[in-house]
């Protein structure tokens, strides 16, 4: 097989196995599960966002469920009963991306002088003025509705069809979570495809070249400025998207869904995964959705199993092996689980 | 010779220290010019404040013709002006390759939308940002470094490449900032040549240097800057024996 063969059979099987595994997935764990994937997906949408700013420009972020809070309240406003509008989700998608976006500059613009440690506190900040912001926009005028959220939100319909409503295809009932799934699995994988695209670009290497020396990229002849604000800009809008998908799904939105925490974890998943490389940033958001989840509902009834009692509470046992991973993975293996294999590259001579 | 570069009064102070003084000098076309002192004399500080990485205290640059955008770095590139630095400052996580494809940003135009839809303009710009970085690298003589990581380049090697990603912004200047630091004689000869030859091809240079016979080899005319203050410019012979250039240089 000639290396284009091998290329389309590849993409021609990863296709089938995404398209397959909600379905193999719901017949053999139920539709939790398919849930649950459905989440893995938002988050590895968030984490490539995240990559940008992060990964590829060098800009730590620590406020960036913030944008993914713009995204999904703008879809709560412009698709409920809160204001009585019932926008369609694929105008609102496009225009979160860009409120996301505009939402980026804003941050953007008064840290370009940070770097490190005081842009990372700048951009906390953000992110919690963000959550206050939404916490308590209920008077004098109630625009966010505060601590309650915004609730009854319109699916995300197709073709007329809401996804919340399962569909009959060839005899297989498609429940709502797997056309979900469908969904942000496309989504998904067009951005992966901005994001490899832009890596290898004018613009990806500038950010590349900020991420290593500021100074030298000056030189270079890059506008420091306006790149590093392009990077906060993409990484924004991707959020502004999950965040929009996010509210369709749930078809709730509240402040707490965006706290700190959030933040923090998006984060692990692109500095876990292997920062600056796609890739590696996909297996992290697999990972850190997919293992506490396993941890909920595997960790009772193994214990049952071996000291026919539960000695510790799952919860609690899931956040100190959560931590416990952490702490392995970044004294092992301090670039990541998957990082980019430079190396590799530059010994295959290509 | 028509003047390429002029710098009038430039001053620039840090603090109480004042690290340049009413400097001016004029650079012509097609010459290697050399800039030398005895440490912290002000050299890099001019270079910076040139370059625009400094914000200037006072003064203007005329450069080909047009004030000089100083306190802009990636203006200055644009208008001409491409630098190498005494550390070496290079993209260590990228290849040699990409280091100099990052040096044809300020010539090339794509955006975002080419860069995700990849028009046949944007392919056809990224295909000639690579092929002139290949270029590039072949010429200062490091192509077989291509694939290689900047920062596993050997330390000449690494001085080189600085040169080559400088050249990538098509410079009319080439300022560079002691290319020879830590290089043996034999590397320091090889670097002459290129140097030599990359004026040969047309750009002015500007050339920062502890090295004396290097410069004094090299240069078609030198300025010698002590305590911020220039005192004296002239071809290198001359300079050399300047009562107040031995001065400085070995004191009173």
């Amino acid at each position: 097989m000639n290396p284009r063969h091998r290329a389309f059979v590849g993409t021609a099987l990863i296709a089938v196995a995404l398209a397959m595994l909600p379905l193999v997935v719901g017949g053999a764990l139920g539709n939790t599960w398919v849930r649950v994937l459905d989440y893995a997906l938002l988050y590895i949408i968030l984490a490539l966002g995240l990559n940008i700013v992060v990964g590829f420009a060098g800009l730590l972020d620590l406020g960036y469920i913030a944008f993914y809070a713009v995204g999904a309240y703008l879809y709560a406003l412009l698709a409920s009963p809160h204001f009585g509008l019932h926008w369609p989700a694929w105008a609102i998608l496009p225009l979160g991306a860009l409120v996301a976006g505009f939402f980026g500059v804003l941050l953007g613009a008064p840290t370009l002088r940070l770097r490190g440690d005081y842009l990372a506190i700048v951009t906390l900040g953000f992110g919690e003025i963000i959550r206050i912001f939404l916490n308590n926009l209920n008077t004098p005028v109630n625009i966010t509705n505060g601590p309650q959220g915004i609730a009854r939100i319109d699916p995300i319909s197709v073709a007329g069809h809401p996804l919340s409503k399962p569909i009959e295809v060839f005899g297989v009932t498609l429940s709502g979570v797997m056309l979900y799934y469908y969904l942000f699995v496309l989504l998904a994988i067009a951005i992966v495809f901005v994001g490899i695209r832009l890596q290898d670009s004018r613009i990806g290497r500038a950010w590349v070249a900020i991420r290593e020396d500021e100074i030298a990229a000056k030189a270079c002849g890059i506008d420091t400025r306006n790149v590093k604000l392009l990077a906060f800009a993409m990484g924004a809008s991707f959020g502004g998207v999950a965040g929009g998908l996010f509210a369709g799904f749930q078809e709730f939105v509240s402040p707490e869904s965006f706290g700190l925490l959030e933040s923090v974890m998006v984060l692990c998943m692109v500095v876990l995964g292997g920062m600056g490389h796609i890739p590696g940033v996909i297996l992290g958001g697999l990972l850190l959705t997919l293992l506490p989840e396993a941890f909920r509902y595997g960790a009772g009834p193994v214990q049952q199993a071996l000291f026919g009692k539960v000695l510790l509470d799952p919860e609690s046992l899931r956040m100190l092996l959560f931590g416990i991973a952490l702490i392995l993975v970044m004294l092992y293996r301090p670039a990541g689980l998957w990082p980019e294999a430079r190396h590799r590259r530059e010994l295959s001579g290509k | 010779m028509s003047v390429l570069l002029e710098a009038r009064n430039i001053g620039k102070s840090f603090g109480g220290v004042q690290a340049l003084k009413d400097v001016s000098l004029a650079i012509a076309a097609g010459e290697i010019y050399g800039l030398i002192g005895p440490n912290g004399a002000g050299k890099t500080t001019f270079f910076n404040v040139l370059t625009g990485l400094y914000p200037k205290d006072g003064g203007e640059v005329i450069f080909n013709g047009a004030p000089l955008p100083l306190g802009s770095p990636h203006e200055v590139t644009r208008a001409g002006i491409a630098r190498t630095f005494q550390n070496i400052r290079l993209f260590a996580n990228m290849t040699a390759l990409e280091n100099v494809m990052v040096g044809r940003h300020a010539r090339t135009k794509v955006g975002v939308g080419g860069a995700v839809l990849r028009f046949s303009r944007a392919r056809e710009e990224e295909a000639a940002i690579r092929r002139r970085a290949g270029e590039l690298l072949y010429y200062v003589g490091i192509a077989d470094h291509a694939r290689k990581l900047a920062r596993n380049l050997p330390y000449g090697d690494q001085r080189r490449l600085e040169i080559a990603r400088a050249l990538a912004t098509e410079p009319k200047l080439l300022a560079l900032d002691e290319p020879a630091a830590g290089m043996n004689a034999t590397e320091t000869a090889e670097l002459k040549t290129l140097i030599e030859g990359i004026r040969a091809d047309g750009v002015t240079v500007l050339l920062i240097e502890h090295d004396v016979k290097l410069v004094m080899g090299l240069c078609d005319r030198v300025a010698v800057l002590d305590y911020g203050e220039k005192i004296a410019e002239d071809v290198a012979d001359v300079v050399k024996r300047d009562p107040k250039v031995i001065e400085a240089y070995l004191g009173a």
